[in-house]
């Protein structure tokens, strides 16, 4: 188990791996999608409350579930790194980063566009929202805590601390929030009871949210195999790997 | 001879460290003002910015002050353990056969007792001044009581990980103000909740169990964090 895990743990392995990987992964990510969009965009039936303004969840909500799910994958990263002190899962944790946050990003900015029509406002002072921003600043304090460490090991290795402190206080930050929110708001509009939808609707969804996991796969091994040439461009693998692009 | 710690000199050093603090505290008396210069400074320009109605002052009164607590810590972590890394003073205690997850929280103990807790202290006149009744500035010192540790460990273990980095402030602060939002909401809103006439026993036992939680865990992610930047 641990020579597999070391192989694959690899600088050369991965890259040479990963390079296969990725015409297949967007392959599956362009299928995915585009019947993901067809399917909401145009079969799925209208909302009877909402009319065709719902449709945005197909963007929403699938970049709501990316953004905590990418957050608790590079914890999973990070613990690696800290206690095998697996190089690779640092370029992994480091490179999930700005997916993640671009992730939180859009599912803000699509969830404020949604908001205009739904609630009358841009912005309210709704739970998720509010947690989903913080969420933001979490992976921004990643990101910038990264680029500001001129060592790279050092940097990995106290940004992989700080992830998982940020994963112990996630649900703390987004049950504070929530008491808070009922505490101020009282009767305010919630999305929680959400009427079941139709399996028309559902399905389109669901294969949307498959899709965005893809994308951070294909996203996360082009990063990875980025930042991997950046950390070692002397190494012998890094050579091979551009002598054999030469003579492809 | 045997390997082992030996508990004579753990208490020993304990000793010697916390009096290093105090003594190095003493020597800089005129610092020890600047943190509650600091508290009762942001406390002033919310009265100044909003206007001087009681009735509106009484209702954010505790938002107020444990904003500015908040700020007056987050202003005291630049200098946590800044000191003892330029000097080499922390490798020492690295490297010293000591457990380093009990002289830092001495450390953070003492950084606590000269720098937080005056400002506990002075909370209750900055309260009566903003109009808070009795009983309610008996929930803000418990409040604070509880929570000021965690906001000192939390945000000690993030400077922690930015002693590295030189000129840290802005970075350290975006790094820790969204890990300080649950204390922030369960501190002000058990204030809140007295000055309405309700319990405030709620948020304040979510207060004490967060203040275990952090003083359990984070003295280890600071000992894991100081390894990371006494090895570089």
């Amino acid at each position: 188990m641990m020579k597999w895990l070391h192989t694959m743990a690899s600088s050369a392995w991965f890259y040479r791996f990963s390079g296969k990987v990725i015409p297949w992964l967007m392959t599956l990510f362009v299928v995915l999608f585009l019947y993901g969009l067809y399917g909401g965009l145009v079969t799925a039936p209208a909302d009877y409350q909402q009319g065709d303004a719902f449709r945005i969840i197909y963007i929403h909500v699938p970049s709501a579930w990316m953004s905590l799910f990418v957050y608790i994958v590079m914890a999973v990263y990070a613990f690696i790194a800290l206690v095998w002190r697996i190089k690779l899962a640092e370029v992994l944790l480091i490179s999930s980063a700005p997916v993640g946050a671009a992730f939180t990003f859009m599912a803000l900015v699509t969830g404020s566009l949604w908001g205009k029509p739904m609630w009358g406002t841009w912005w309210s002072w709704d739970a998720r929202l509010t947690s989903e921003l913080l969420l933001l600043f979490l992976y921004w304090g990643v990101i910038g805590l990264y680029a500001a460490i001129e060592d790279k090991r050092t940097a990995s290795r106290a940004v992989s601390i700080l992830t998982l402190i940020g994963v112990v206080n996630i649900p703390i930050i987004h049950y504070s929030v929530e008491w808070w929110n009922t505490l101020h708001q009282g009767a305010s509009v919630t999305m929680t009871d959400k009427p079941s939808m139709p399996i028309e609707m559902l399905i389109p969804l669901l294969v949307m949210a498959t899709a965005f996991k893809v994308y951070y796969a294909i996203s996360l091994l082009i990063r990875t195999r980025a930042e991997l040439v950046e950390r070692e461009p002397n190494s012998k693998w890094v050579k091979q790997v551009i002598e054999e692009s030469n003579h492809g | 001879m045997s390997i082992g710690i030996d508990h004579m000199t753990t208490f020993h050093s304990l000793y010697l460290l916390i009096s290093r603090e105090f003594l190095i505290a003493f020597r800089h008396r005129h610092e020890a003002l600047n943190p509650l210069l600091f508290f009762v400074l942001v406390c002033l320009l919310f009265p100044l910015g909003i206007g001087p109605s009681p009735q509106l002052l009484n209702t954010i009164a505790p938002g107020i002050i444990w904003a500015a607590a908040l700020l007056a810590i987050l202003m005291s972590l630049g200098n946590v353990f800044r000191a003892e890394y330029e000097d080499g003073t922390l490798e020492l205690m690295v490297l010293a056969n000591q457990p380093l997850v009990v002289l830092t929280l001495i450390k953070l103990l003492a950084h606590w007792l000269l720098n937080v807790f005056p400002l506990i202290l002075l909370s209750p006149i900055i309260a009566s001044a903003l109009g808070m009744d009795f009983d309610v500035q008996i929930t803000l010192i418990s409040s604070l009581l509880l929570g000021t540790p965690v906001l000192l460990l939390v945000g000690a273990t993030v400077a922690t990980l930015t002693l590295v980095i030189p000129q840290n402030g802005m970075l350290l602060a975006l790094l820790v103000l969204p890990l300080y939002v649950p204390v922030l909401i369960f501190g002000s809103s058990a204030v809140s909740a007295t000055a309405i006439g309700m319990s405030a026993a709620g948020p304040l036992y979510v207060l004490a169990a967060l203040c275990i939680l952090s003083l359990t865990l984070s003295p280890f992610a600071i000992v894991a964090a100081i390894k990371t930047g006494v090895s570089q």
